[in-house]
């Protein structure tokens, strides 16, 4: 291998490694505030770039009957549970949020689907009908579940993850779908060519990771999600909500997966269930910090992207072997490292 | 005037035992009462059960409305307020952040004076400015409690419930505590306090109730109950056994 | 007849006839969910009994069908031959994940396997000899003796012969000392470890049991198709069979098999109806078995099994040993250990410090406790008596200072090495199994006093050793009072019960030194006096006692000497009396603020 095939190399997995690192960051955020261990991000990541795919086709993306669904289910729900405690008070914000929004999103986007708006609308438009199935899968899946174990939880991950994937097939079909490049511009650096796709993808995750950075330290709906994550009940006392912390959290994580798919749909031809590997390349590198580590998680996840770029050079069909078994090597470091055996709080 | 806090039969069970047997308590207005008894008498369960962090049977009314069905944010944003045994603080995150997070359902609602009440914590408890920027879980005991009550009185309580705030503190410090709980009635905050430390708490309350194995078996006026025997023979078993034995 | 052996013989004789009655694609369905049933009573000991998870079972099926398809199609070995290769192959790859994973957390085990599940699949899928896509094609059928299983009902009874055997193996294992020490694991690792319990090799033990379980079924898998291809082995299907024992639950063994059954009948159909009601092609079962599962975990998280327990007598009692001495043989008593003879040093604590953060919980306490000695620790709340039990028994270490047990230093010990000395323990906070009954309880108290591993139970090769264990928790049980209540889930006694059955199972270890957190909270007071004689008792049998307790009366009238600490100081030490009448004591009790 000569320098430039390494730069090269270097620079896709930069590329992905930008990518993995914003859902190493998402699942680490879900695992320390919620203990879901969350398997299915990888989910958000193939919605988000089949959405904007279908959109740049001038087509009404499967989305928007998939958020209609998911916000019906969820306003019944919530229903149910208003009728057989007989408080009504929190219902009307619940048939806002979960059946008028849907609505009026799916609408904006049966109107302008067809119309071709330019590339940032439709970006946009792909995110705005992710990010409220985040709060949606939460109350759903994990609200009736707040005191229940990380194995339970974990488990409720997985089915999660087969209820979407199949979802993703009814909605999206099973066709693939790449988008055109954002940027066909390219840069000479030295003996290096730079392609302003890379750029784009490495300065967008970055500027997230800076935003996410300054929600939590700055602002008190960050800081109260790291409070959440340090003492629960200390944060219930202070009045934050595990529910409000749950939904808040997963709604972060639908957009950050939203946006990595809308990165990653450029790049890599996705498909209805490509978002599961995916996700779970987000989800080695997060096990480097020990998914609580946000720094560590975002390093592993570039190592993981950097990995899986000089693996598919020297053994292209075997990438995935090489990207999964670098798993056991760091969790027997983690396991040098650690000097004690969790307690599980069980039954 | 109706009181502040009223709890009627409130009884507590973990899987199918109970802790607390159908407690009743009333808190007036800006009054001091003080729920004392030995370890394991069922206190903190009883506390926890006020603030709704435990499933309970029994009425919770809280300036005259029953909010048995309110959850723990709500209570808060209400004004019930509770100061844990075991802190319940940020360990991780700063002395600053800790008592800002005291506000956040003030936040939530918008209001004014987060600021002002945060100098005010500032100036009561001038150690906390000191170590604003360090991180909670570095604190001592003393500076633990300071922080803990700092953050509740950052949520601008009606009704403060205080566990053990003497627990794990050293004389010294004990009696700047119970100076402050004494400074907070004057404020017109309703304080429910829970106590080892029977003399201390007795002192500084109006009126005070004995709980020992979860149920409620002595109450009265805070002073005559400082010297009644039963109260020092529940603590320290000096007259052992002669009440246990016509009682058996 | 029990009505449960009646049952048992019930659903061996439809099993056994219903080939004879039902069409070949029956036979087919069945056959698949016996292999599934194979995999599914794994996951069921492994996520139901144990609390751990695993989504690599179906990698550890491919392992199987694979060594087998490799070995026979392009080495021609005999497939008799190449299931012992398979579990082996099995046993190197799930100890290699356990020693990898075990140490840290829970979850860290379903993340490894993860990660070894879609690392095969894509070996697999990709390396050259393994087929490919395509797969191996030609794995020749079973031979036993001349006769070749060729049918599918021949191969039925084949699979469910298996099925059988790993349901009894499994019975028989649950209700053992390994059993017991696996069904410990979910309450806890501290609980366990200071009944002398190896959390980590149990952990490791029922992990390789479930390997080995999911490896035979792909061996039989490879068998029966007689072709294999990475498909099967996907991590879906991991999950499928993590769902098989969620949907059985943990409550009885035929679980794995009724959830295995539901599952796979479940996709038959849904495979079948859904691309007709959704006009396209695909796996859309998936979307049906995740929100099932959602729903089955936030409503019934115990599985269907306890529903189906209402209509069908499935549980089976533990046999409680008798304890007329006629028919107690006599070589089956446990041995017990000699105590230390009074008087000599038993234990010493020598300026022991213990920090958390910036707190300091014991801070320099030191004192000795010599052997027959009911020793009392009191002191308020947080003054940091039960750190200091943690301290003695191994749960924590001392960030400074040293412990010394009979003249070895015991500091740096686990907990288990602790429990092996004749140090025996109860918790502030009860730590026991709810749903086990009673003496089963106990019987982990006596875990160390008797050997007898997974292999020996499950083959019921350990009846006698059994025998002598449940005697000796209900000796225990009859001594504390609790004889009456030996076949109760012990969550159903009342609190101050729960803290005596501790005590009980503190007993059946046969400890030289009893450390007993908080015994008479909640205790009536006859109760109360009954736990007394008791101590008394034990005292004069050479047992000695380290004692925390808040009841005064109960405490002044019981010990010899007492330590009172008060923030992690130790404040007095001395004789009740003179500890009564200690001013610096009862300031600390009762306050000192003028």
């Amino acid at each position: 291998m000569d320098v430039q095939i390494a730069l090269l190399l270097s620079q896709d997995g930069l590329t992905n490694g930008a990518i993995y690192a914003l859902l190493a960051l998402a699942i680490v955020l879900v695992f320390v505030v919620t203990r879901v261990l969350w398997v299915p991000q990888g989910e958000f990541v193939s919605y988000g770039a089949l959405t904007l795919a279908s959109l740049q086709l001038g087509k009404v993306p499967g989305t928007v009957w998939l958020l209609v669904c998911a916000g019906l289910a969820t306003a019944l729900v919530d229903g149910v549970v208003a009728w057989r405690e007989g408080r009504w008070r929190r219902l009307p914000r619940s048939l806002a949020f979960n059946v008028a929004l849907p609505l009026a999103l799916a609408a904006l986007a049966t109107w302008l689907a067809p119309r071709n708006p330019p590339l940032i609308v439709q970006i946009v438009l792909s995110i705005a009908l992710i990010v409220p199935l985040g709060a949606m899968v939460y109350r759903l899946a994990f609200q009736p579940l707040q005191r229940a174990s990380v194995l339970v939880l974990l488990i409720v991950s997985v089915a999660v993850h087969f209820a979407m994937q199949g979802l993703g097939l009814v909605f999206f079909g099973p066709e693939g779908a790449r988008t055109p490049a954002f940027t066909d511009a390219r840069f000479e650096l030295g003996v290096m060519t730079v392609s302003g796709q890379s750029l784009l993808v490495i300065g967008a995750s970055m500027l997230l990771i800076i935003v996410l950075y300054l929600f939590f330290e700055r602002t008190i709906y960050g800081k109260a999600l790291r409070a959440t994550a340090v003492n629960r009940t200390g944060a219930r006392l202070v009045g934050i909500s595990t529910t409000l912390a749950g939904k808040l959290t997963f709604t972060l994580a639908a957009g950050i997966g939203a946006v990595s798919g809308i990165l990653v749909a450029p790049i890599a031809t996705i498909y209805y269930d490509s978002g599961f590997l995916i996700g779970l390349k987000g989800f080695v590198g997060s096990v480097v910090g020990a998914i609580v580590s946000y720094p560590l998680a975002a390093v592993g996840a570039v190592l993981v992207g950097m990995l899986e770029s000089f693996g598919s050079f020297y053994a292209s069909a075997l990438k995935e072997v090489i990207v999964f078994t670098a798993l056991l090597p760091v969790l027997v470091w983690l396991s040098l490292r650690t000097r004690h055996v969790e307690e599980e709080d069980e039954e | 005037m109706s009181p502040m806090l009223e709890v009627d039969g409130l009884s507590v069970a973990y899987g199918k035992v109970e802790a607390l047997h159908g407690a009743r308590l009333v808190l007036p207005a800006g009054s001091i009462v003080t729920v004392i008894g030995p370890n394991g008498a069922g206190k903190t369960t009883m506390l926890a059960a006020i603030m709704g962090l435990l499933p309970a049977r029994g009425v919770v009314r809280y300036e005259g409305r029953d909010v048995s069905g309110d959850d723990v944010e709500a209570r808060v944003a209400q004004g019930l307020v509770l100061v844990p045994e075991r802190r319940e603080l940020f360990g991780e995150m700063t002395v600053a952040d800790n008592l800002v997070l005291g506000a956040f359902a003030r936040y939530r609602r918008r209001e004014r004076g987060i600021d002002a009440d945060l100098e005010a914590v500032y100036q009561r408890f001038p150690r906390l400015r000191e170590r604003r920027s360090q991180l909670a879980g570095t604190l001592s005991g003393g500076e633990r409690q300071m922080l803990a009550l700092g953050r509740a009185l950052m949520t601008r309580p009606r009704v403060l419930m205080l566990d053990e705030p003497s627990l794990g503190l050293a004389p010294l410090v004990v009696r700047e505590i119970f100076q402050i709980i004494a400074d907070l009635r004057r404020t017109g905050v309703s304080i429910l306090l829970v106590e080892q430390n029977a003399r201390a708490a007795l002192q500084v309350a109006d009126h005070a109730y004995v709980l020992e194995t979860g149920d409620m078996v002595l109450e009265g006026e805070a002073r005559s109950l400082a010297t009644h025997p039963r109260v020092i023979e529940t603590y320290l078993g000096l007259a052992a056994g002669t009440r246990r034995d016509s009682a058996a | 007849m029990s009505p449960q052996r009646l049952l048992s013989l019930a659903a061996l004789a439809v099993l056994a006839l219903a080939p004879l009655v039902v069409s070949e694609f029956s036979v087919t369905l069945l056959n698949y969910i016996g292999l599934a049933s194979l995999v599914a009573i794994g996951c069921s000991l492994l996520t139901g009994v144990g609390g751990l998870t695993s989504f690599g079972q179906a990698a550890f099926v491919g392992l199987g069908a694979y060594t087998t398809a490799v070995l026979t199609t392009q080495f021609g070995w005999s497939p008799w031959l190449t299931l012992p290769a398979g579990l082996a192959l099995t046993t190197a790859v799930a100890m290699l994940l356990a020693v990898i994973t075990l140490r840290l957390s829970g979850h860290f085990l379903p993340v490894g396997t993860i990660a070894w599940g879609i690392s095969l699949y894509y070996l697999f899928a990709n390396v050259d000899g393994l087929g490919g896509q395509t797969g191996i094609t030609g794995v020749p059928p079973l031979q036993i003796g001349e006769h070749v299983v060729n049918t599918g009902r021949e191969f039925y009874y084949l699979v469910w012969i298996f099925v059988v055997l790993a349901l009894v193996a499994m019975r028989n294992l649950l209700d053992s000392r390994p059993g017991r020490a696996i069904r410990a694991l979910r309450g806890g690792v501290m609980m366990a470890e200071s009944c002398g319990v190896d959390t980590q090799h149990y952990r490791a033990v029922i992990f390789l049991v479930s390997a080995l379980l999911a490896c035979l079924s792909g061996w039989l898998y490879a068998h029966l198709i007689r072709f294999v291809n990475p498909s099967p082995f996907s991590i879906n299907l991991s999950i499928e069979y993590l769902f098989m024992a969620v949907i059985g639950g943990a409550s009885h063994v035929w679980g794995a098999v009724v959830g295995a059954t539901v599952l796979t009948v479940l996709k038959q159909w849904l495979q079948d109806i859904l691309p007709r009601l959704i006009h396209a092609s695909g796996n859309f079962e998936t979307i049906v078995f995740g929100l099932l599962m959602v729903l089955l975990l936030q409503r019934a998280r115990t599985g269907i099994m306890p529903f189906l327990s209402r209509f069908l007598p499935l549980e089976q009692p533990v046999a409680v040993p008798d304890l007329e001495p006629s028919k107690v043989e006599p070589e089956a008593t446990l041995a017990s250990r000699p105590k230390p003879a009074a008087g000599e040093p038993l234990l010493e604590v020598r300026q022991a410090v213990r920090r958390f953060g910036g707190l300091v919980a014991v801070n320099r306490i030191s004192f000795e406790m010599r052997a027959g000695e009911i020793l009392g620790l009191i002191g308020p709340n947080g003054a940091g008596k039960s750190t200091m039990f943690n301290l003695i028994t191994g749960v924590l270490a001392p960030s400074a200072g040293e412990v010394w047990l009979r003249g070895e230093r015991v500091d740096h010990l686990r907990s288990r090495q602790i429990a092996q000395r004749g140090v025996a323990r109860t918790f502030q906070h009860v730590q026991l199994r709810p749903g086990m009954s009673v003496i089963e309880n106990v019987a982990i108290g006596a875990h160390l006093r008797a050997s007898g591993g997974v292999m020996g139970a499950a083959l019921r090769l350990d009846r006698a050793a059994e025998r002598s264990m449940l005697r000796e928790a209900r000796v225990q049980l009859e001594r504390v009072g609790l004889g009456a209540e030996l076949l109760a889930p012990a969550g159903s006694l009342p609190l101050g019960s729960q803290r005596i059955l501790e005590v009980a199972r503190a007993l059946a270890a046969d400890p030289m030194l009893l450390l007993l957190d908080e015994p008479a909270a909640g205790l009536r007071y006859q109760e109360k006096r009954a736990l007394a004689d008791l101590l008394v008792r034990l005292r004069g049998e050479g047992v000695s006692i380290l004692l925390v307790e808040h009841d005064m009366d109960f405490v002044m009238n019981l010990v010899d000497r007492l330590v009172v600490m008060q923030f992690g100081e130790q404040i007095a030490t001395g004789l009740p009396h003179e500890i009564q009448a200690n001013p610096a004591v009862i300031e600390a009790y009762l306050g000192g603020v003028e």
